[in-house]
């Protein structure tokens, strides 16, 4: 039981950021109605960023944690206005290209910097373990998971209840409607990217750690993040953070217990629940069902 | 009394199609105007040219200033547009919707301006935390309105409030529009197809033919004109 509990808490860490970048995705495509294949790569180059600051630079974690949260805001946004709005014009098709052809190219930019060598990264949480009702859980884990709830809340509290917010969620259900009434749609839509590379460069750096850094860091994670931001429905702020939670709760014990998965098989799994939702929910748990008016 | 809104020969086209043929018209402060015509004779567009939500060429006017840029600067300089349709966003709460309507202003209030449209809309209260989909078409339509005076505006433009209601629905809108005008002072550019309502309504009316102003004048002259009689009140 014991060792069934532990599993658990390491599933809800590991999938705690999945619903980071998982959330990510589904704040930009309930913005833009686009899947953003660059967000994992725009995460990389952010944990490379707080890789810099803190091993080239001396900086301190949380600091250079800031900072680099602070740097990829700047950076979201500035994609968005100098990127992504002029090919929004044109079809969905386009903007999904772009963005990626932006993977492709921040792959590259970061390897060309950086270079490709794996790098170990610093954590902010010690590794060590303590007991809570028998269970063994790493102190890793629970900081993982409390920095990304935190994070949840923090995103929740400004949807909700700021004038600024407010703006972001009417220009996301209907732009036209929102520029009648004087949101300034397109910078909203900045923020937004820029609050999504936020949520990418947390997840990146609280997954560096135990994955270690380099160029194609994310690319796993990236699969994970569709898959739970389709188990929970891709409009869906709650169930990305829910299927990001379900999705590593179940991966690790499907890893632990049934033999023939393992660690190899758990891409797989993934792409499988991806495949199966789309089938048989396509709006997954909390999304609603689209009804095109014709 | 100036105008408070004047169009100058404002054209206006949707790709090949061109919408408004040199559209010329003046809102006075503190009177309600209405436009007239039928479908696909430029009323939508008219709106939409002042708001900024279509490109247009030619002069416009707003409070002795030209009135240039998007819907957002529009909403800025004190024009609030219902559009056809109910603008409300139907995903939003009722209250949402009311605070997205005082977006542009700075001295905020919130509390107060909602009692204030409460009182033209007593239902509002009760149902604030309600999705506005949820909401009838009557009542969206009229959330719609109570929005667009959140912003306090100094013109109000409303698009077919008229669209899909029930006519007892049509004539509380309209009631409650003539009573803003009246103890308010709300200057009010109404475009409707229901022409009797419309003219019992406003002050001055114009009726659009094919992007173009084809009559204008006062509502009792125009209820009078022959032609207008013919084709717009059916007697």
């Amino acid at each position: 039981m014991a060792d069934f509990m532990q599993q658990v808490v390491a599933g809800l860490a590991s999938g705690s950021i999945y619903a980071s970048l998982a959330l990510a995705l589904v704040l930009i495509h309930r913005a833009t109605g686009v899947i953003n294949f660059a967000q994992g790569e725009m995460a990389t180059f952010s944990t490379y960023i707080a890789w810099t600051l803190t091993t080239n630079h001396g900086w301190n974690y949380w600091p250079a944690f800031a900072a680099t949260l602070v740097v990829s805001f700047v950076g979201g946004a500035a994609i968005h206005q100098g990127i992504i709005r002029p090919n929004e014009k044109g079809s969905v098709l386009r903007v999904v290209i772009v963005t990626i052809g932006l993977l492709l190219a921040l792959n590259g930019l970061v390897t060309l910097i950086w270079s490709g060598e794996v790098r170990a990264v610093p954590s902010p949480f010690p590794t060590r373990t303590i007991e809570i009702a028998g269970v063994a859980i790493s102190i890793q884990d629970i900081g993982t998971i409390g920095v990304v709830l935190a994070t949840v809340v923090v995103l929740w509290l400004l949807f909700q209840y700021t004038r600024i917010g407010l703006a972001m969620r009417a220009a996301a259900v209907n732009p036209a409607e929102a520029r009648l009434v004087g949101v300034r749609v397109a910078w909203m839509l900045s923020l937004g990217w820029g609050l999504a590379a936020v949520l990418g460069a947390i997840s990146g750096m609280l997954a560096a750690p135990s994955l270690f850094l380099d160029p194609n860091l994310m690319a796993a994670l990236l699969i994970y993040a569709f898959a739970a931001a389709v188990l929970g429905g891709i409009d869906s702020p709650l169930g990305a953070v829910v299927g990001g939670l379900t999705l590593g709760v179940g991966l690790n014990l499907i890893g632990t217990y049934v033999d023939f998965v393992g660690a190899d098989l758990r891409l797989p799994v993934a792409l499988l629940v991806i495949l199966v939702v789309l089938l048989v929910k396509p709006s997954g748990i909390f999304g609603k069902t689209e009804v095109k008016r014709v | 009394m100036s105008a408070l809104l004047a169009l100058e020969a404002v054209e206006a086209r949707y790709g090949p199609v061109q919408a408004l043929r040199g559209v010329s018209l003046e809102v006075d402060e503190g009177s309600v105007v209405a436009v007239l015509g039928a479908n696909g004779a430029g009323k939508t567009t008219t709106l939409r040219a002042v708001s900024g939500t279509v490109r247009r060429t030619g002069e416009i006017t707003f409070a002795g200033k030209p009135l240039r840029g998007g819907p957002e600067a529009v909403a800025r300089a004190g024009i609030a547009h219902v559009p056809e349709g109910r603008g409300t966003f139907t995903e939003l709460t009722v209250v949402e919707n009311l605070k997205l309507g005082a977006y542009t202003r700075r001295e905020r209030s919130l509390k107060a301006d909602i009692d204030r449209v409460a009182e033209w809309f007593p239902w509002i209260p009760a149902r604030g935390g309600q999705p506005a989909g949820t909401l009838s078409g009557g009542e969206q339509q009229m959330l719609a309105v109570a929005r667009a005076l959140m912003a306090r505006p100094r013109l109000l433009m409303l698009d077919e409030p008229s669209l899909g209601l029930a006519p007892m629905i049509v004539r509380e809108i309209f009631r409650i529009v003539r009573e803003l005008n009246e103890k308010e002072g709300l200057t009010v550019l109404v475009v409707e197809q229901d022409a009797r309502i419309a003219l019992r309504t406003a002050s001055t009316a114009y009726v659009l033919e094919v992007g173009r102003v084809a009559v204008s004048g006062p509502s009792d002259e125009l209820r009078e004109n022959e032609s207008v009689r013919r084709s717009y009140l059916g007697y």
